[in-house]
């Protein structure tokens, strides 16, 4: 029994004298400072950084919603002005229907491909890493350069989809030009861009099922469908409940792609939560708005990110 | 359990300062260079040329020098960009307090900068400026609200006809009489876009504010306005709002002569008037300056001409000028008034020193900026102009001769949020053969009223 268990366990009269709870607590923690020291300044660095490029801009954000800022005078605080001037604008209504749109079709489109491409490649005996390496190139080039890449390839004159489509006697897509295609075709940009993470990721996780389950399998006479939707999946449950709800939070704040692509047209058919954000700030110069945008989104994401913990700890237990 | 407490009692701390950081910003006035008005005096000024236009920025530096001769007490710091303004840092770099004293904006972002209280009131400074007497009356203006006036311009043109004369003699065209009317326009452009796959007749912006910019550019050619004499509700659902989008409309879908790909923004426009595969588009005279510079376009091929049917009536002016950081101190004021007056408004000297720009190469010609009019030093710059022309003035003529009879139109209040509305309407019209353009200007007029109401 150590001299600190013994004191806390020997009662003491109230005024007694002897070290107070107080000595005995500032004692632990400078022997627990001296021992980690390493790893405090470790964390001293990440949490400034943290605090500098994330809960700094994020606490400046909730604070220009509620103000009228110029960056010049002090600012003024108006409530919920800038939030209800934000809600008034007609283009508020169809930022979040396309933002909802959009990551509803990112998880259809871009939620499945990736899986599927993971099975494959896991499947696959030859050519493996090769193959691995094509799926993962696309991550690696600039957003802004695979996004004008895909300009070109929509282009409804001389763009590759189309020179595709006449290959087989198609007529031609308006791509981007069109109400009816423009947020689908933004959709394949951002699976295009973005898969190669999501397909290294469930490869990892396919990697990490025991073999021994598919021989079982095989054994019972399972095909490769119902051996993936018997051992595959339930064996990847959580990584999949885990990528879909990152998937849903990276896709409501889709900006690069209609910015770049279609600025938000044609008749508003692109604007998205995120890119009427940036309006507000950068071109209409009302940080306030954007703020309020802004916020709203993060509460947004902040629900979402609740219900992806409660469910990752559910699949935890 | 008490290890987290703790994390989270130093995270809460962490929070909590930076909440104080956040409400506690420096807004007391830079100490720097207030000293006596002889005392010395640093000022940074904006839109140095950048190291990649190595013949325009040692001219800069040149005059950089040559002002400090002439004031020792002066020293300007440069500070280089391209393009000269960003809208996307303008907020950030007032709010971080980098923010020139000096700054350089583009007309559009004037009096959006001005409402919102961002430049300082030069009005008791500005009389020192002799040459700002002779500015022309509607320039001044840009700057001005009501009788304050919060900067100088550096350059000023009005919306006409860019066209590509290579194009027009390939086609069977006259260069040199190029269309005045819009259905010479929609003629000239089916010629054009019948050379063949890939060239356009017409180019039109309908995406990033830059499609309203332009419905508002073709509107105030036809006579129309973007809103009431008192600012307060939208003008633009009228005859000549509607027969800005009837036109396009019959171009896109009935003469096919504006190419197949839209929704195109500045930059797209810019790089196809370069290529040699657009025929026509509504722009000013440094449209041909971006296109030579930046888009390997050729001084030769281009020309400019009006608007069509603009005789009589207005065009959209445009343009660019400096700004002075509200912060500045009034030595700092005055210390850049000399240097712009020196530098931007001052015949043969600075942006005005043609025989300079002619022995470095440069391009000179081109009939802007256009400052000062018919008076005085807007004749001498004329005349400077024609003595050391390294283009062919020939080209921009028409646009010239328009000139006497046309009236340059400012921009409307709240004018990028009333572009980004009729953006809606101008991709509509030109990505929809069944778009109902009566219904798209009542609907972007009822959400323009809503803006404008708001800050009137």
């Amino acid at each position: 029994m150590t001299v600190t268990e013994e004191r806390v366990r020997r009662p003491q009269a109230p005024g007694a004298a002897g070290p107070r709870p107080d000595d005995d607590r500032r004692g632990a923690l400078r022997r627990a400072v001296g021992r980690n020291l390493t790893a405090y300044g470790f964390l001293c660095g990440a949490l400034i950084c943290f605090a500098l490029f994330s809960w700094y801009p994020m606490v400046r954000e909730v604070f220009l919603s509620f103000q009228e800022n110029n960056f010049v005078d002090p600012p003024r605080w108006v409530g919920f002005d800038n939030f209800r001037t934000v809600i008034e604008d007609p283009a508020f209504r169809s930022a979040w229907v396309n933002t909802a749109a959009f990551s509803g079709l990112a998880l259809v489109i871009g939620y499945a491909v990736p899986f599927v491409l993971a099975v494959v490649l896991n499947e696959l005996r030859h050519a493996k890493a090769y193959l691995r390496f094509v799926v993962y190139l696309p991550v690696m080039l600039p957003p802004a350069v695979a996004v004008l890449l895909f300009k070109w390839f929509y282009d409804p004159g001389a763009g590759l989809f189309n020179q595709v489509l006449d290959g087989f006697g198609i007529p031609p897509l308006s791509w981007l030009d069109s109400t009816s295609t423009a947020l689908v075709s933004l959709v394949l940009v951002s699976t295009w861009m973005n898969l190669g993470t999501g397909t290294l990721i469930y490869l990892a996780a396919l990697q990490s099922v025991p073999g021994d389950l598919y021989e079982s399998a095989e054994l019972d006479g399972a095909g490769l469908f119902r051996r993936v939707w018997h051992v595959t999946i339930p064996q990847t449950k959580l990584i999949l409940l885990v990528m879909l709800l990152l998937q849903v939070v990276a896709t409501m704040q889709v900006f690069i792609e209609p910015y770049l692509l279609t600025g938000g047209g044609p008749e508003n058919a692109t604007v998205t939560v995120a890119y009427l954000m940036y309006q507000y700030a950068f071109n209409f110069g009302d940080f306030g708005g954007g703020g309020a945008l802004g916020l709203m989104l993060m509460v947004v994401l902040l629900v979402l990110s609740a219900i992806y913990l409660r469910v990752s700890r559910k699949a935890e237990r | 359990m008490r290890t987290t407490r703790r994390g989270l009692s130093l995270l809460l701390a962490a929070g909590l300062g930076l909440v104080a950081a956040s409400c506690g910003s420096d807004d007391k006035p830079d100490a720097q260079g207030s000293a006596g008005a002889d005392g010395p005096v640093t000022i940074t000024v904006g839109c140095q040329p950048p190291k990649s236009n190595p013949k325009e920025r040692s001219a800069w530096d040149a005059d950089v020098a040559e002002f400090q001769k002439l004031h020792p007490n002066i020293t300007i710091q440069s500070k280089d960009a391209f393009p000269c303004i960003n809208p996307d840092t303008f907020q950030a770099k007032l709010a971080g307090g980098t923010q020139e004293d000096v700054f350089y904006v583009y007309y559009t972002d004037v009096q959006k900068i001005i409402k919102a209280r961002q430049a300082a009131d030069i009005s008791e400074y500005v009389g020192s400026v002799k040459a700002a007497g002779d500015i022309r009356d509607d320039v001044m203006s840009v700057f001005k609200d009501g009788d304050t006036t919060y900067g100088l311009p550096r350059n000023n043109y009005n919306m006409g006809l860019v066209y590509n004369r290579t194009l027009f003699t390939q086609a069977g065209l006259d260069p040199d009489a190029p269309p005045k009317t819009w259905s010479e326009v929609r003629a000239a452009a089916q010629k054009i876009a019948g050379l063949g796959a890939g060239y356009v007749g017409f180019g039109e912006y309908s995406a990033g504010n830059t499609g309203g910019w332009h419905f508002a550019a073709s509107l105030y050619a036809r006579g129309g306005s973007m809103v009431s004499d008192d600012g307060r509700t939208a003008a633009f659902n009228s005859a000549e709002g509607k027969a800005v989008l009837e036109n396009l409309k019959q171009m896109r879908w009935d003469d096919n002569s504006m190419g197949s790909k839209q929704l195109l923004q500045w930059e797209d426009l810019m790089r196809m008037m370069g290529s040699g595969r657009l025929g026509m588009m509504i722009g000013a005279p440094d449209v041909v300056q971006s296109v030579n510079n930046d888009f390997q376009g050729k001084f030769e091929d281009y020309g400019v001409a009006a608007v069509p049917e603009s005789e009589g009536k207005a065009s959209l002016s445009g343009g660019d000028g400096y700004m002075f950081n509200p912060k500045a101190t009034p030595d700092k004021i005055r210390a850049g008034l000399l240097w712009l007056e020196f530098h931007e408004l001052t015949p043969g000297k600075g942006q005005f020193d043609y025989a300079r720009a002619k022995e470095q190469g440069r391009p000179v010609g081109l009939p802007i900026p256009d400052l000062y009019g018919d008076s005085a030093p807007g004749k001498e710059i004329v005349a400077l102009r024609k003595q050391y022309a390294t283009v062919p003035v020939d080209h921009f003529a028409p646009y010239v001769a328009a000139q006497s009879t046309i009236t340059n139109k400012l921009e409307p209040p709240k004018a990028q949020e009333l572009y980004a509305v009729l953006d809606v309407a101008m991709s509509a019209v030109l990505t929809r053969k069944d778009a109902d353009i009566d219904k798209l200007l009542s609907d972007a007029e009822s959400k323009a009223n809503k803006i404008l109401a708001k800050n009137t």
